[in-house]
């Protein structure tokens, strides 16, 4: 088994994988575009923003080959004790973690933060694998109850920092595996499928229809800085931003809504704002086809996965990537409240970074072990 | 091999149900797509604009306004850089915080910085406070970061350097009005614009305001200059050389004083106004310098009314003055000849009332030259009730009484010049001629300007030559630097013999040689003159029947004196009038000798006092 599988590692890459690689890259390159154009005059001192996002590029492209490297089989069998270590730093981030802007998130590390929060979404989506992929999983009790209570923990957690976007990322992917798994019940999978579906939309829409005291009631106790400028401020300077884009864009440093600040956090959360006012609808719409790209490819390698854990471990990596995508557009589009959720690949965050690339290791590591059987 | 198999069988199922998945992910991405369509290319105009509004904040940029300088080149108004402090209303974050700490930098009241907050446009500038102090400037600048929206502009504020002299005819500047703002003669201004108020600041504005820039500035989200999007350069306005001639106008109000009064001097050839003082006055530096709402109240409510230009504002019965245009009208109507003699016994009966010439016991035989020299009133009441109202009237018109000079300064009255018509039109009554006599000797109905005054004196001197009172000589263009002398008025001729007004000025002459005004008399130029003393009836109090008691100075007469000198050639022609210092011989005429003399070059040391 070990014999083949070396075979199949010293196999070169094929057609598939450098066009994978190819998005991949393609992304994170628009992303440092745009935190360069966005930093770029106010980065008289130190280390700039772009340049320190390239490095987690790095850093993230050596955990992506690590996790290529590693079968999968064996990491999903250490997924229970990575899971453990993730609710522990967890806890300690509750207790001692970096307060920044009003939640604790992060836990000191030399010159960086690290973000548990992040972190915890690798072995999250190896345990969903692992624990599906060992046996049967027969009855409610089995099938949905244990598992919920083991990820119930961490979604926990990560409420209580509070960082809401991060715990409904780990919601979505555990809802998304169950929907997978299937419940022997069809209206159930379709119930699932279509909240899932319509959850961004029907926020949107029971959102706006809230008075705006009761919105402020309902972040201020989720997230107390989902807003901090209050009264939507950075909802409508997003999509000031982006629907100034027009089709073509404003071209690189012409975004003058993210330059002059209209928008903060240009570089982290609603850096897709930042790329869409400065390359327009035609940029937009790129991003877009490559992202999706990117899920097609990821969700065909979940097809063709040779097990119920590399099917399992490929569907996750997706929903884990394509939830940020889909909220954080949503989001500094206007269809959905300013939660704050970056944008996978592009917002500027060395944890999430490091993450991605590994989860998309993963996939990779399960498209590359699926003839191994045959 | 069974579990593996059910496996197998179980890996199927999740792939086959992974096209739900993939389904579900493709229309979410539809639908940003779609979201991305219409926010970036069917609305994308809309975001368009506002991103630019948002960015962006047209600031005005003030012209300097035009200078003003005498005949001379004197300076009397400019223009220094000063703190103007604005709020832009876009940036304000905090209205309430902003209307509790500015109070804390600036001398100003919360309750007009809400006043002035209050307009109902939510873009653009507005005026906070003009010219703040360099020491307000650098409190606001250093807590800039806790005062969104707060802009200190350096502007031009304008100064003029002789602060109180020429104050009436200088006017004042100052921030356009709400109710200017709804005049449609002020429709092309917007809020905030510092225009001419009074004097010639307010009739040259046109020339003097120049044109305002604008400058469309990038600003980031805490309103901070970022960049310069576009600058149309201010075009400053003209410069002005009024005909005044700041020498002597100083000197005329030097001379009233702190007496209330109005002097007007002006050339008789072509109506240049040499001076043109009126007393008291005021400091147009304090107006102009956005005066508080406190200041301004005080000041329209002070009793002594010093906005109030009394040359061309103040209405005055003309008292003896009036004689020349009854002796004008003697003449010119042949109702009696120069040289007939009219016995003067100090009293005129006039059915049952009897009036008394100022002097008791008569002048004896008077013929006109002797009635204007002494004044006689005797005289004047038989030429009155000879001639009749209507041929009085009709030549006081001639003289210009009764209308407006036409002189360019703001809310000039016209005093009134009666007639029967006029009575029974505004008073629904016939005249009686015993009204005529009070006309005779300028009392009565009739009140004049004191600039009228000095147009009746210019007219005699140059024998009948009317001209427009003219303020403006020259202006030069800022736009090409040229100086453009204005050309002279036209110049009408009255209809009247040269022989009249040769008896006019024979009898002016020697109301100084030997008459009433022997205290105008001048060693160095011949001057003629009339005397006035302007009875102020209207104001005494019901109550106050007393007629022996000294009466309270608020109740003496008001002095005239109107003169022209030299004789021969005249050159300058003055009206003096000082409030409430009874006769013109002794208050007024020494002020308009001393004028007179210093104009023709002869500076006496000592200079009278009143």
């Amino acid at each position: 088994m070990s014999l083949m599988n070396d075979n199949v590692n010293r196999r070169g890459p094929d057609t598939f994988d450098w066009c994978f690689l190819g998005v991949i890259m393609a992304i994170i390159s628009m992303g440092i575009l745009s935190i360069y154009s966005v930093t770029n005059p106010q980065s008289t001192t130190g280390f700039p923003i772009y340049l320190k996002q390239a490095t987690w590029m790095v850093v993230g492209s050596l955990a992506f080959l690590v996790a290529v490297g590693i079968d999968y089989h064996k990491l999903a069998r250490l997924s229970y004790l990575l899971y453990g270590i993730g609710l522990i730093l967890l806890i300690i981030v509750l207790i001692a973690g970096k307060t920044s802007r009003g939640s604790q998130r992060w836990i000191p590390l030399g010159p960086f933060a690290v973000q548990p929060s992040e972190f915890i979404k690798i072995p999250l989506l190896l345990l969903l694998a692992a624990y599906y992929g060992a046996t049967t999983r027969e009855g409610w009790l089995r099938r949905l109850i244990i598992p919920g209570l083991i990820v119930l923990p961490g979604f926990l957690l990560i409420l209580k920092q509070p960082d809401l976007g991060s715990s409904l990322g780990f919601l979505a992917i555990f809802l998304v595996v169950i929907l997978a798994v299937g419940m022997k019940s069809k209206a159930f999978g379709f119930v699932v499928l279509a909240a899932l579906m319509l959850f961004p939309f029907a926020w949107g829409g029971v959102w706006g229809s809230l008075h705006e005291y009761q919105q402020d009631r309902i972040l201020s106790f989720v997230d107390p800085n989902s807003d901090p400028g209050g009264k939507g401020y950075h909802g409508l300077q997003s999509r000031i931003a982006i629907g100034s884009g027009q089709l073509l864009g404003k071209g690189l440093y012409g975004g003058t809504q993210t330059q002059f600040k209209f928008l903060p956090e240009g570089h982290t959360d609603f850096v897709f704002a930042v790329f869409a006012e400065e390359w327009g609808f035609i940029g937009s719409m790129i991003l877009l086809s490559l992202y999706i790209l990117l899920f097609l490819m990821g969700l065909e390698i979940a097809f063709k996965a040779k097990d119920i854990v590399g099917t399992l471990l490929a569907v996750g990596v997706v929903t884990m990537i394509a939830f940020g995508v889909v909220v954080n557009i949503a989001m500094t589009s206007g269809l959905a409240p300013v939660v704050g959720i970056p944008l996978p690949l592009m917002s500027y965050g060395g944890s999430a970074m490091v993450v991605n690339l590994t989860a998309l290791g993963l996939l990779l590591n399960v498209k590359r072990r699926r003839l191994s059987l045959l | 091999m069974l579990d593996t198999s059910r496996q197998a069988n179980e890996l199927a199922d999740i792939q086959n149900r992974l096209i739900f998945v993939k389904i579900g992910f493709l229309m979410l991405l539809v639908l940003l797509g779609l979201r991305l369509w219409q926010l970036q290319v069917r609305d994308g105009l809309h975001y368009q604009e506002l991103a630019r509004d948002n960015r962006t904040r047209s600031i005005i940029l003030e012209p300097a306004r035009g200078l003003l300088y005498d005949r001379n080149g004197e300076l009397l108004a400019n223009n220094i850089p000063s703190f103007q402090l604005y709020v832009s209303l876009e940036d304000i974050q905090d209205r309430n915080a902003l209307l509790a700490q500015l109070p804390h930098y600036v001398d100003i009241d919360q309750q007009e910085i809400s006043n002035k907050l209050s307009i109902k446009s939510r873009r653009g500038r507005v005026k906070i406070k003009a010219d703040i102090t360099l020491k307000e400037a650098a409190l606001i600048e250093s807590h800039r970061l806790e005062l969104p929206g707060v802009v200190i502009q350096p502007e031009y504020q304008r100064h003029y350097p002789l602060n109180n002299y020429a104050s009436h005819v200088l006017g004042y500047v100052g921030e356009i009005s709400e109710s200017q703002l709804k005049d449609p003669e002020f429709s092309d201004f917007q809020g905030g614009r510092i225009i001419g108020q009074n004097g010639v600041e307010r009739t040259y504005d046109e020339y003097l305001l120049g044109e305002p820039g604008q400058e469309v500035i990038e600003v980031d989200a805490l309103g901070y200059p970022k960049r310069s999007l576009s600058v149309q350069s201010p075009l400053a306005g003209d410069d002005l050389y009024l005909t005044l001639d700041i020498r002597l106008q100083r000197l005329a109000e030097d001379l009233l004083g702190q007496e209330a009064g109005a002097i007007v001097a002006l050339d008789p050839w072509n109506g240049d106004v040499l001076a043109l003082a009126s007393k008291p006055g005021f400091n147009p530096n304090d107006v102009s310098g956005g005066i508080s709402a406190k200041d301004w109240q005080r000041f329209l409510k002070d009793t002594r009314h010093p906005l109030t230009n009394r040359a061309i504002q103040g209405q005055y019965p003309p008292g003896s003055v009036f004689k020349i245009i009854m002796a004008a009208a003697l003449l010119e109507t042949q109702t009696l000849s120069a040289q007939e003699m009219i016995p003067c016994h100090g009293t005129f009966p006039f059915g049952r009332r009897i009036f008394r010439d100022w002097k008791a016991g008569g002048h004896g035989q008077v013929d006109l030259t002797k009635a204007i020299a002494e004044s006689c009133d005797v005289y004047f009441y038989k030429a009155g009730n000879l001639l009749g109202i209507d041929p009085i009237a009709t030549y006081a018109r001639q003289f210009g009484l009764g209308e407006k000079t036409g002189i360019a300064l703001p809310s000039e009255r016209s005093g009134l010049v009666p007639s029967s018509e006029w009575k029974k039109r505004v008073k629904r009554e016939p005249w009686y001629p015993g009204e005529t006599i009070s006309i005779s000797i300028g009392q009565g109905f009739l009140t004049v300007t004191p600039i009228q005054m000095a147009k009746v004196a210019s007219i005699v001197a140059t024998n009948g030559r009317v001209v427009q009172p003219r303020l403006l000589k020259a202006s030069r263009l800022r736009r090409t630097g040229a100086l453009k002398e204005k050309p002279e008025p036209p110049i009408r001729q009255l209809p009247m013999s040269p022989q009249t007004f040769a008896h006019i000025k024979e009898g002016l002459a020697a109301v100084v040689t030997k008459g009433t005004a022997k205290l105008a008399q001048s060693e160095f130029v011949s001057i003629a003159g009339k005397t006035g003393t302007a009875q102020v009836v209207a104001l005494k109090p019901d109550g106050d029947k007393d007629k022996n008691k000294e009466p309270q100075k608020e109740f003496r007469d008001h002095a005239w004196f109107v003169a022209f000198a030299p004789v021969e050639h005249p050159k300058i022609a003055v009206a003096v009038l000082v409030e409430h210092m009874g006769h013109g011989g002794s208050a007024s005429a020494p002020l308009a000798k001393t004028l007179i003399e210093a104009y023709m070059g002869f500076e006496t040391t000592q200079q009278p006092s009143l």
